[in-house]
């Protein structure tokens, strides 16, 4: 029997159904007797709105309701809550203007949701919502966070004075501000972090519903965490308990972050669904998405480090400004603090750091967490800087780093910035790295290019993420108002099968691969017999669901510990059927055995006894075998590693071409290495996009221009290289897998790789800093205006 | 309402539709066949690829009237009656080409229509050109190039040419 536990290449069960067509998405479902939602959402970003006429509409053929945020209201809705609450550096809260599920009185962006129609066709629904008509009384707007922060400028909310939502700081700035003053050298770099649209490839669907009987209500959804959703819409806005309110997210294509939080249109549905008491189905076209869907990033940075002559980083000082769009989404507050200044020492021993953020409203899609969320901001502020710092001082760009590392033996690691890193090395992912990529033969690779008419650089990112998200008490202390362990139910059935249900969720990272080789490790179960269910808020106790690259470190654990429980209760049904003390019992593939002698019971055998206990301890241990675990962790785990990436850049048009790509990445043990190197991959491919193609962009006005892939350039397959990844492993020192995280290093250590490289292929020009994306016609100006410096070449 | 003859995965279907039914929507909401996905509103992503007379299509740009009298293979239809999977979808699955599962109907259509294109052989990059009009977030791509230069010779019954690796 082939191998299939903990370091094995699975090949994944759920292909089957996804490989079949036989995939269950949110759209794919049809309840009986559903109908359909339209909603009507402002097409300008800021406008009162004097009036709505919903007659024409809601006589249109098979139109059965239309609703506007009044009615809402009327029936004492609440807005859509924000999961997290920052305090400026005076200690006041952070300004939490409301979110009306439908617009009230004002829209603040294009998309902002102010009518919804309910008809027995989609189409009829399409019809009604342009027979709608809104009376409009334009406000100025304000489409950038440079236009929010100016004196006197329009206010998205009449409560956020300035615009600001917060002005948030970490570090002590009298300490680091002295350190500056007495630098040897200080380097100064001002880079702007792009608007990302996340663009998974299922637009968000919803159908809520409401069984007439019983008044329960179940919403199925596409959300990476349906116990969060069912917490939120049920006790913040639509005042539904618990016990009556079922959340399902079944297959779920993709998330990237988007799918976290809880969005407008799952409150519609499920309350529209109990008025109508039909079920009603909406779903997201992708011009929708675009508008609707949180965007992620959008910083723009000033960072300068100081250092002393030989080059050691002895300060960091950072002052960012970071877009909230125009609403708070249910995390973007914690998004640019506690996931991004926290990793500002990164890999490195820079003893002190400060950090200030001001987070702004404008008139655009609020913007929260995109895979990596906050860690691909900081990477690429602290490996851009790095490279210039290289640049001003002349200094080796290696040499640099690896003068600055945080050594090998210097685990666990107090950061200056609250982060304690509990293992790593940084030096053998970086020479790994390096040897893959042939680092030290891209010289000749750059001359050959050039005779082909192609400039060629090579960029190194060494980065570190903080993920495993996250120690609840830890999380409450900055302002979380969640918990952020994780639960696992383990069933063992009576003829030894087991079913696992988990509060994390999958949405394509193969969860049900990964997390039944877990049981075959542990429990010695084999892979065919066990069953991972998820997404099913009736199904699972509770859960917080994936996001963080949690899944494991978090969901994996609480699973181990409830199999810790199945073990320790097994032991003690042994030792009464064989006779023994508990303490003589051992248990190892899938066998409890009495020490040192040949007695000896199969798992199977102890469930059997369990469910049908006639010979039993019954006085003191209760049937069946079916524990439950929370875990919540006692840290963050911290994934590293370092990206080599190689471009070339066509002298004639400036069109630049990713032609190698090293990942070597710790992400602690490996549990399927097929799964973490196409984790990898995909998140490098979106870090490519990030730095080469992709870009949300506003117009003055407030419109999305870059609101379709006709107009945002999403990375296809020849725009990419083969991604090659490889892994080095530190256990990480506090879960009891050792494991640490891998859904989202590629999207964090991959930027900084592709723009050094690029900066790198121009070295001719004197580039010091580019801004992403790095597109052909940026590249073709510089090459342009800038005369090349008489290189040695 | 206009009616619409059609042979959908070897089964007859007449259907009254809209004449502004899109095949996808006749697919996905008339015939209960929800394997093929709508991924966009601008026939960018592929994830509604099927096939039409032996050639892949977008399901999302043809309208239902225009598919009449037509043969047309959905992602259900691919594996072998039996339920053996198609060398396409087997090479996927053994590559690990696919994540969430969303864009892969599409792509696995677009991708055995593109072997079958190019009986000589199939680079690298025609492979990647010919995924176009096919997107992917989850895989990189990298997975999917590897599952159909792997389901090549397998489709066509000898290896690979030398010059086409």
């Amino acid at each position: 029997m082939a191998f299939d536990g903990i370091g094995a290449s699975v090949r994944r069960r759920e292909d089957a159904r996804f490989l079949r067509g036989r995939g269950n998405y949110v759209d794919d479902m049809n309840r009986p007797g559903q109908v359909y939602a339209v909603i009507k959402r402002a097409d300008r970003p800021h406008a009162k709105i004097a009036g709505i006429d919903t007659a024409a509409a809601a006589k249109a053929p098979g139109v059965l309701a239309v609703y506007v945020g009044s009615d809402m209201a009327a029936e004492n809705i609440g807005g859509l809550p924000c999961g997290w609450q920052i305090h400026n550096k005076d200690g006041s809260p952070m300004a939490e203007p409301p979110h009306p599920v439908l617009a009230v009185g004002k829209v603040r962006h294009v998309g902002d949701p102010v009518a919804v129609v309910i008809a027995e066709t989609k189409q009829q629904a399409k019809d009604a919502a342009e027979l709608l008509s809104i009376d409009y009384q334009d406000l100025p707007v304000v489409a950038t966070m440079q236009d929010a922060l100016k004196p006197g400028a329009a206010l998205v909310h009449d409560d956020a004075a300035g615009n600001l939502c917060y002005d948030w700081h970490l570090g002590d700035k009298t300490v680091v501000d002295d350190v500056f003053a007495k630098a040897a050298k200080v380097v100064k770099l001002e880079l702007t972090n792009n608007r990302l649209v996340p663009n998974a490839m299922e637009p968000r669907a919803a159908v809520g519903e409401c069984d007439p009987s019983s008044g329960d209500y179940t919403l199925y959804t596409t959300s990476q965490n349906p116990h969060v959703i069912r917490l939120l819409m049920g006790a913040f806005v639509l005042h539904i308990p618990e016990n009556k309110l079922r959340v399902v997210a079944p297959d779920v294509g993709g998330g990237f972050g988007s799918k976290i939080y809880h969005y407008a249109e799952e409150a519609i549905v499920t309350w529209a669904a109990g008025k109508l008491k039909r079920p009603i189905k909406w779903t997201a076209e992708r011009n929708e998405s675009f508008i609707t869907d949180a965007h992620g990033r959008d910083h723009v940075t000033t960072a300068e480090m100081a250092l002393d002559a030989a080059g050691n980083f002895q300060a960091l000082r950072v002052s960012t400004q970071a877009n909230m769009g125009a609403y708070l989404s249910t995390f973007a507050p914690c998004i640019p603090t506690y996931l991004y200044a926290t990793l500002l020492a990164g890999v490195y021993k820079t003893p002190l750091v400060y950090v200030e953020v001001k987070a702004v409203f404008t008139n655009t899609v609020p913007v929260d967490a995109y895979r990596g969320a906050g860690r691909p901001e900081a990477t690429f502020l602290l490996e851009r800087l790095v490279d210039v710092i290289a640049h001003d001082t002349g200094k080796d760009r290696v040499a640099l780093r690896r003068q600055n590392f945080i050594p090998p033996d210097a685990f666990p690691y107090q950061t200056p910035v609250a982060l304690q890193y509990d293992s790593g090395n940084y030096q053998a992912t970086l020479d790994a790295a390096l040897k893959t990529a042939d680092f030290a033969g891209f010289e000749s690779r750059r001359a050959a290019a050039k005779a082909r008419g192609k400039l060629r650089g090579i960029g190194v990112s060494t980065y570190i993420e903080a993920c495993g998200i996250a120690p609840s008490a830890v999380v409450g202390s900055l302002g979380a108002r969640a918990g952020l362990y994780e639960c696992a139910n383990i069933r063992v059935h009576p003829t030894g099968s087991v079913t696992v249900y988990t509060g994390a969720h999958s949405h394509g990272q193969g969860h049900e691969t990964t997390l039944a080789q877990l049981v075959v490790d542990q429990l010695g179960v084999p892979f065919e017999q066990v069953e991972i269910v998820h997404g099913d808020t009736d199904k699972i106790p509770f859960g917080m669901g994936t996001y963080g690259s949690r899944s494991l470190a978090v969901g994996g654990t609480a699973m181990v510990k409830a199999m810790d429980k199945i073990i320790a209760k097994g032991k003690k049904i042994a030792a009464h059927l064989m006779e023994a003390s508990v303490d003589d019992i051992e248990f190892k593939d899938n066998k409890f055995t009495v020490a040192g002698t040949d007695k000896t019971k199969s798992l199977t055998e102890i469930s059997l006894a369990a469910y049908v206990p006639h010979n039993y301890p019954i006085e003191e241990l209760e049937p069946g075998l079916d524990e439950t675990a929370f875990y919540d962790p006692k840290n963050f785990t911290f994934p590293a590693g370092c990206h080599v990436c190689e471009v070339e850049v066509d002298m004639e048009t400036g069109m630049p071409e990713v032609v190698s790509f090293v990942a070597v990445d710790d992400v602690g043990r490996v549990i399927n290495p097929m799964i973490v190197e196409g984790q990898v991959q995909g998140g490098v491919a979106q870090g490519v996009g990030q730095a080469l193609l992709e870009n949300a962009v506003y117009n003055e006005n407030g419109q999305l221009v870059s609101g379709s892939f006709m107009d945002y350039t999403m990375p296809r397959a020849w725009d990419l290289p083969n991604i090659k990844v490889a892994t080095e492993v530190t256990l990480c020192t506090h879960n009891p897998l050792g494991v640490k995280g891998c859904g989202e290093v590629g999207a964090i250590g991959s930027p900084p790789a592709v723009i050094n490289a690029i900066v790198d292929a121009l070295r001719d020009y004197n580039v010091r800093h580019l801004d992403m994306p790095a597109t052909a016609p940026k590249l073709w100006a510089i090459m342009q205006s800038a005369r090349p410096a008489m290189a040695a070449e | 309402m206009p009616q619409v003859t059609l042979t959908v995965n070897g089964k007859q279907h007449t259907v009254e539709v809209e004449g502004r039914t899109l095949l996808v929507e006749l697919l996905r909401e008339k015939l209960g066949l929800t394997g093929t996905h709508v991924g966009c509103d601008t026939s960018q992503c592929g994830a509604c690829v099927v096939h039409m007379n032996g050639e892949a299509i977008k399901s999302c740009t043809i309208l239902a009237l225009q598919v009449d009298g037509a043969q047309v293979k959905t992602i259900e239809g691919l594996a072998a009656a039996d339920g053996t999977l198609h060398p396409m979808q087997e090479m996927f699955r053994e590559h690990h080409a696919l994540q969430c599962g969303f864009c892969t109907p599409g792509m696995v259509m677009t991708a055995v229509d593109l072997v079958n294109a190019h009986p000589d052989g199939l680079t690298e990059k025609q492979i990647r050109d010919g995924l176009e009009g096919n997107l992917c977030r989850c895989t990189g791509y990298h997975n999917i190039v590897k599952a159909i230069a792997a389901a090549w010779p397998l489709m066509h019954g000898k290896s690979m040419p030398a010059a086409a690796e």
